[in-house]
């Protein structure tokens, strides 16, 4: 039976729509006083908490949202009249305004933490976390990733240091099986992980194979815009039934777009590549500044750390679950922390492939964790290629330090450059 | 004789040159944009006519600059201040590869190829510090007109060390700098190095790819254009137009409109 156009942008409908159920279930929780897990998007380990039960919440999505929906000033003052500086993280803040409001948040009231279970791939979760022990007295649980020990010297199953590694994350996995055990009284049943696991593989392939057909010229969907709905699904819905069913159907569309020459954008001029966060305050407003010139983002780092690394498209053995489930966290979190700080050679193939015009870098005022190396990468990127690129400052959650004339002044400075290069190319 | 302007809506003050099809400039004017941006572009373009002496209909296209550049009513289109002041400094200077601009608010750094397209550039986040903004608030702490700091810090002996850039703390440091005896050129002279030093690291971000052209305001401050050459150890360009390069660049690419209109159109040959 042929396709029809209909199933253009069902990726974004049903997104929106998985998204609001994900907090409509929070909701439920909250008012019954169910357990909950606190987890962070980069190593959530959803696949091993839904085992037990446990509903996923995820503070740094509940933070973002306050700045779409621009309340975030509410929460952040919230916050800085406590006693949180201006200079600490803006989902931080947003997360203890929404604490102290005991759940209040613009989706609903979202569930008070049972547990909290976070890795180091960033800083700032390890003393996230401890807000919530000191405030709850519940347990957290850090598991401690090794990371890359230096750019392009990655270790791979078989290699020793890799293994080294995977026993390590492996033993840290085991504890927190027990941890689990204890909090919800159920037993831990390897079944039920194999079947995780399953949904989580279809969710990593689709996620692989989606950003790669954004290669279309047309490209098939925003990285930035678009992007961010698929990413939601991917953290809140990782692995669930629901959530390999979307990515199915989400690489179906996008397959149908690029087979069609259905873009994005109705007139594609530069295809450009997203750096470090999104600018929340003014989701929107920030995209235009650049889709008024013509200007879609066909790739996104943030979509790379932002889901926890799975865009890497690892997928567990189902033989032995256990084992290669730690195996798969230690790669998927280890690629996030890459994405973030090593990630001028994937941006350099990403150029190659996908047919870039310009790379768009946007560290942000209150994360210094992913904005930190990115003047080193930008140099680093722009002594290996022949690329155009804008460094442009403002934040994923405080609207002080978001200037628009600012951004819009740089942006435009940016595509008559970019524009200057392709007649200079064409003489 | 066809004619091109530009109009550069600053944070502070509106610049209109005018051009002739040579890229010579026939006319300019330069005043305080004020609360009304839409005036002062007119007025400015007002004023630059009537220094060449010409009707506005003589003009054949307008671009505006500045961060009022959508405010130029009359304008034809609007390019960036940064691809102006680029544009007019190679102008200006042909071995132009870098370009200072400092103004009221904005500094910037620029770096350009030879004919003046933006390769790379940086400026100031949201924050007034290493502007020409500081220098008024030095101006406003010691009650010495603006115009005449930069000659004033050329007769100190020892700079004092300013250690904050923030213009809003600015006046405060100056004046416990006085409390503490220190002279007023002493004191002048640590703020045209402070503004130097924060310049100099923005053109370190994109370059410093010599002939450095200094552009903008600021570009009058002879004491600013010392500590320049000082604290990169080479010779700024400076023009006397250089208050005028943004508008310049903008009149330069409405000249460049008016010569790509009159391009023979290719007839089809049979």
């Amino acid at each position: 039976m042929p396709q029809t156009p209909t199933i253009v942008g069902r990726g974004n409908r049903d997104g929106a729509a998985l998204f609001q159920r994900w907090f409509t279930e929070l909701n439920h929780t909250a008012a019954s006083g169910g357990q909950a897990a606190y987890v962070f998007v980069m190593g959530s380990l959803a696949e091993l908490l839904r085992v037990f039960d446990l509903p996923i919440v995820m503070p740094e999505i509940n933070s973002l949202q306050t700045a779409v929906r621009r309340v975030a000033h509410e929460y952040l003052d919230q916050a800085e009249d406590y006693g949180y500086s201006p200079d600490i993280c803006g989902y931080v803040k947003a997360d203890v305004g929404v604490q102290l409001r005991h759940g209040e948040h613009p989706m609903g009231r979202i569930p008070l933490p049972s547990l909290a279970v976070l890795t180091n791939a960033c800083n700032t979760y390890i003393k996230w976390a401890e807000i919530w022990e000191r405030m709850y007295h519940i347990p957290i649980f850090t598991l401690d990733v090794p990371g890359t020990r230096a750019c392009g010297k990655q270790t791979w199953p078989g290699e020793p240091d890799f293994e080294n590694d995977r026993g390590y994350v492996l033993a840290q996995v085991k504890e927190l099986i027990t941890v689990c055990e204890r909090l919800t009284g159920k037993k831990f049943d390897i079944d039920r992980l194999r079947e995780t696991l399953q949904h989580a593989n279809v969710m990593s392939r689709g996620w692989r194979r989606v950003l790669e057909l954004n290669e279309s010229r047309p490209s098939v969907f925003n990285a930035l815009t678009d992007g961010t709905i698929y990413l939601g699904v991917s953290n809140g819905f990782r692995g669930t039934y629901e959530g390999a069913k979307y990515f199915n159907d989400l690489v179906e569309e996008m397959e149908f777009k690029a087979a069609q020459g259905i873009g994005t954008m109705t007139d594609e001029k530069y295809r450009l590549v997203f750096v470090g966060v999104p600018c929340y305050p003014i989701f929107r407003r920030f995209n235009e500044l650049f889709s008024e010139w013509g200007g879609t983002f066909v790739s996104s780092t943030y979509l790379w750390f932002a889901a926890g690394g799975v865009a890497q498209g690892y997928e567990y053995d189902l033989r032995r679950p256990l084992e290669s489930f730690a195996e798969g966290v230690l790669i998927y979190v280890r690629n996030a922390m890459d994405s973030m700080f090593y990630q001028e050679q994937a941006l350099a193939q990403v150029i190659d492939r996908f047919y870039v015009d310009g790379v768009v870098y946007h560290p942000i005022k209150s994360c210094r964790t992913v904005s930190t190396g990115l003047a080193d990468s930008r140099r680093a990127l722009m002594a290996s290629r022949d690329i155009a690129s804008l460094f442009i400052e403002s934040d994923m959650m405080d609207r002080r330090v978001v200037s628009e004339a600012q951004l819009k002044n740089r942006a435009d400075a940016f595509f008559e450059g970019l524009a200057s290069r392709r007649v200079a190319a064409a003489r | 004789m066809a004619y091109a302007a530009g109009v550069d809506v600053g944070s502070t003050q509106t610049k209109a040159v005018i051009i002739d099809e040579a890229g010579a400039i026939v006319g300019r004017a330069l005043i305080d944009t004020g609360a009304n941006v839409i005036a002062a572009a007119e007025n400015s373009f007002a004023q630059a006519l009537a220094c060449a002496a010409l009707d506005e209909r003589e003009v054949e296209y307008v671009i505006g600059t500045g961060y009022g550049r959508y405010r130029v009513t009359f304008g034809n289109a609007q390019v960036t201040e940064i691809s102006c002041h680029g544009r007019g400094a190679v102008h200006m200077f042909p071995h132009t590869r870098t370009v200072v601009d400092m103004g009221g608010q904005d500094t910037k750094a620029i770096r350009v190829n030879a004919i003046g397209e933006i390769v790379d550039f940086c400026m100031n986040d949201k924050c007034a510090a290493g502007t020409g903004r500081f220098l008024g608030a030095a101006s406003a702490a010691l009650d010495i007109p603006l115009e005449e700091l930069g000659e004033v810090a050329l007769r100190a002996e020892r700079a004092v060390k300013i250690s904050t850039t923030c213009t809003v703390f600015a006046e405060s440091e100056v004046l416990s700098w006085l409390g503490k005896g220190k002279k007023i050129e002493d004191i002048l002279l640590g703020v045209h190095q402070s503004i130097a030093a924060r310049s100099i690291g923005l053109l370190r971000r994109v370059g410093i790819d010599p002939e450095v052209t200094f552009t903008g305001g600021v570009a009058k401050n002879i004491g600013m254009i010392d500590a320049l050459n000082k604290g990169m150890n080479l010779k700024v360009n400076v023009s006397a137009d250089s208050h005028f390069m943004g508008a310049l660049g903008a009149a330069l690419f409405a000249l460049d409109h008016i010569s790509a209109s009159r391009e023979p159109v290719a007839q089809e040959v049979g």
